[in-house]
């Protein structure tokens, strides 16, 4: 066994997948129509295709191989241990796939009438019931497609709430430091002056720097609860009190919720807004960038700015209703239908206390794991953590060995790598994120492989820097694609036509 | 790090260019190192008025984004065209061709409150922070 690998992993670099494009066979077929071919001559002249279309070629059990062998190199929640920071990559369990697939989710055209999908609208409007309960808020939107479109939404919310009141003097949002790198761009979008407030060294929020930022300019106070560096602000109550007497309101970013789901309500806390992403706490998939969803939740008084459409009921109906006061339309019909729904499946699933219990071992996991690696690397905080942590590699830079290097050497250990470099204001940073999904015995090996490559900064740099070397590209040069980015469009390469 | 340059708790300079007057601004040597490869430079609008600690540039690495902010309170005179095709300038040569932007202070007086070379040296050596810092 070597240094780097665990006994799980193969000893050799896997070879790269070849692109669709250097695998495509001219003439190659997936399906080929044995019906007449559309009849095309009711199409409106001039747009019909005069060549061929430029697609890659390739029989249909070429293309799922392909597809396959891609999906083998990638690393999953589903194949490794994902201790992304920040991203709570937990496990989607499949039977929340089973709910979707259901034909009367899966087959239900968004243009159905009212009438015919009594029951997506029925499961949406539970699922806002069972959030409202969660978060302790008096309304809830499903539409926002993720986070940080949340933030938006939230972030527009206050907006009109300050211009219905004749306040529009109010063009500032506050962020602390510690936030979520979304929450300063998202304010910016809406239109608002980003003030960012500095953190104190232990990493809580700096309530002379807070007091000396409010004012009567003050929108919004944008707090990420817990932190980006893992912690619960110790002097919340005394934040949430400066706010309100400056007539702001608060925004929580629940985008870490998973710390406390069950266990506090954002409402009881005295936040005003709060937006959670149902692809980290409620286990529904993260999907590369696909959709995702960021419900927002709002007290009594913002709820007449929420997003259209929204779904009311009446008795056992369920109709969709335009509020006149909203902020309009942020989604195409209702969000992300299919993850909302997979989202509901989960909470049903787990019930209240089932619910509490994620949070109570995501916080186990984090601890236990940052108490297994304690002297190894400096941490942020001194005591408990939530349920993320922040180490810091800097420790290692008389070797030459910085965290980028230990990541690497994770992924030749058999993991998906920490996030590195976030937050900013730690130096060489790993954030590392078990989540409840993990066991203990998953947690002990990472421990001892983490522990195993902060010794191979002194005994041995060099294989560190090597790594990795288990992957099929070991390291791209990020500044040069940055740099002298080469952008191919094979569909309009010669030959290809 | 010549005398006559002065430097922010933000890690910017400040530097006097050949004109009176005028100043050439850019980051130290210990922010690019912070920052890394450097691979995309924001310049400011020529003619823009800056408050002091107003953002004035964004230099963007494979790490993150990080805000350039103005020394002390002045009007953007001029801008370094080379960063935007070579922004590796400012990691190679930080103090020289890596400069950003040039400057004219609104009170000259006002640059001699930043902090001189020594002095620079031991903030960086107090612990001085880190460029989002401060």
């Amino acid at each position: 066994m070597s240094e780097l690998s665990g006994k799980r992993e193969s000893a050799s670099r896997p070879e790269m997948e070849p692109s669709i494009w250097e695998i495509s066979r001219p003439g190659a077929r997936g399906v080929r129509p044995v019906s007449r071919p559309v009849d095309v001559t009711d199409l409106p002249p001039g747009i019909c295709r005069q060549t061929p279309s430029g697609l890659p070629e390739l029989s249909e059990l070429e293309t799922v191989r392909h597809f396959t062998r891609l999906s083998q190199l990638s690393r999953g929640v589903d194949t490794h241990f994902y201790p992304l920071g920040s991203c709570t990559m937990k496990y989607n369990p499949k039977v929340m796939d089973r709910v979707v697939s259901l034909p009367g989710f899966a087959d239900l055209h968004p243009l159905t009438d009212e009438e015919g999908m009594q029951g997506f609208l029925g499961a949406l409007w539970t699922f806002s019931e069972l959030l409202k309960e969660v978060l302790g808020m008096d309304a809830v939107t499903l539409a926002p497609a993720a986070g940080a479109h949340g933030e938006l939404t939230g972030i527009l919310l206050a907006r009109k709430y300050f211009e219905s009141r004749g306040e529009a003097v109010r063009t500032e949002i506050l962020v602390p430091d510690s936030a979520h790198g979304t929450n300063p761009a998202s304010a910016a979008m809406g239109g608002f002056t980003v003030r960012t407030i500095a953190s104190k060294a232990s990493g809580h929020i700096d309530l002379e720097a807070l007091s000396a930022s409010l004012s009567e300019r003050t929108a919004l106070v944008m707090i990420t609860a817990p932190s980006t560096l893992g912690l619960f602000e110790e002097e919340l109550s005394e934040v949430v009190r400066k706010v309100k007497a400056a007539g702001a309101l608060l925004y929580m970013d629940g985008a870490n919720m998973n710390a406390f789901l069950g266990v506090l309500r954002p409402g009881d806390l005295g936040f005003d807004i709060v937006h959670i992403n149902t692809h980290k706490t409620l286990a529904t998939p993260h999907g590369g960038g696909g959709p995702g969803s960021g419900p927002v939740g709002v007290r009594e008084f913002l709820s007449p700015f929420l997003p259209n459409p929204r779904i009311v009921r009446s008795g056992k109906k369920y109709s969709v209703v335009d509020g006149a006061d909203s902020i309009g339309r942020i989604r195409s019909f209702h969000g992300s239908a299919g993850v909302l729904l997979r989202a509901l499946a989960y909470m049903r699933m787990l019930g209240e206390e089932g619910l509490k219990r994620v949070s109570l071992y995501a916080l186990l996991n984090a601890n236990y794991l940052r108490k297994k690696l304690e002297g190894v690397l400096p941490g942020m905080g001194d005591g408990l953590c939530t349920h993320e942590f922040v180490l810091s590699a800097r420790s290692l830079e008389k070797e030459g060995v910085r965290a980028i290097d230990l990541a690497k050497g994770l992924l030749d250990a058999g993991y998906y790598a920490p996030t590195i470099y976030f937050p900013l204001i730690v130096p060489e940073a790993l954030m590392v994120e078990p989540t409840e999904c993990e066991s203990r015995a998953m947690l002990d090996r990472f421990a001892d492989d983490l522990i195993r490559l902060v010794g191979l900064a002194s005994s041995d740099p060099a294989r560190l820097h090597r790594a990795p070397e288990k992957t099929p590209v070991s390291r791209p040069d990020e500044v040069k694609a940055a740099r002298e980015p080469v952008l191919v469009d094979p569909m309009a390469a010669p030959g290809r036509r | 790090m010549p005398e006559p340059r002065r430097y922010t708790r933000t890690h910017e300079w400040m530097a006097p260019s050949d004109t009176p007057e005028q100043w050439n601004v850019g980051i130290t040597d210990f922010a690019q190192k912070e920052v890394t490869d450097v691979v995309f430079v924001e310049l400011p609008k020529v003619g823009r008025q800056v408050p002091r600690g107003g953002e004035a540039a964004i230099i963007e690495s494979v790490k993150a984004a990080f805000s350039i902010y103005a020394p002390v309170g002045g009007t953007i005179i001029g801008v370094n065209q080379e960063l935007e095709s070579d922004p590796g300038l400012l990691n190679r040569d930080p103090y020289g061709k890596g400069w950003i932007f040039r400057f004219r202070p609104d009170h000259s007086a006002d640059v001699q409150s930043l902090m001189d070379g020594p002095a620079y040296e031991t903030f960086l050596q107090e612990g001085g922070g880190h460029p989002e810092h401060g």
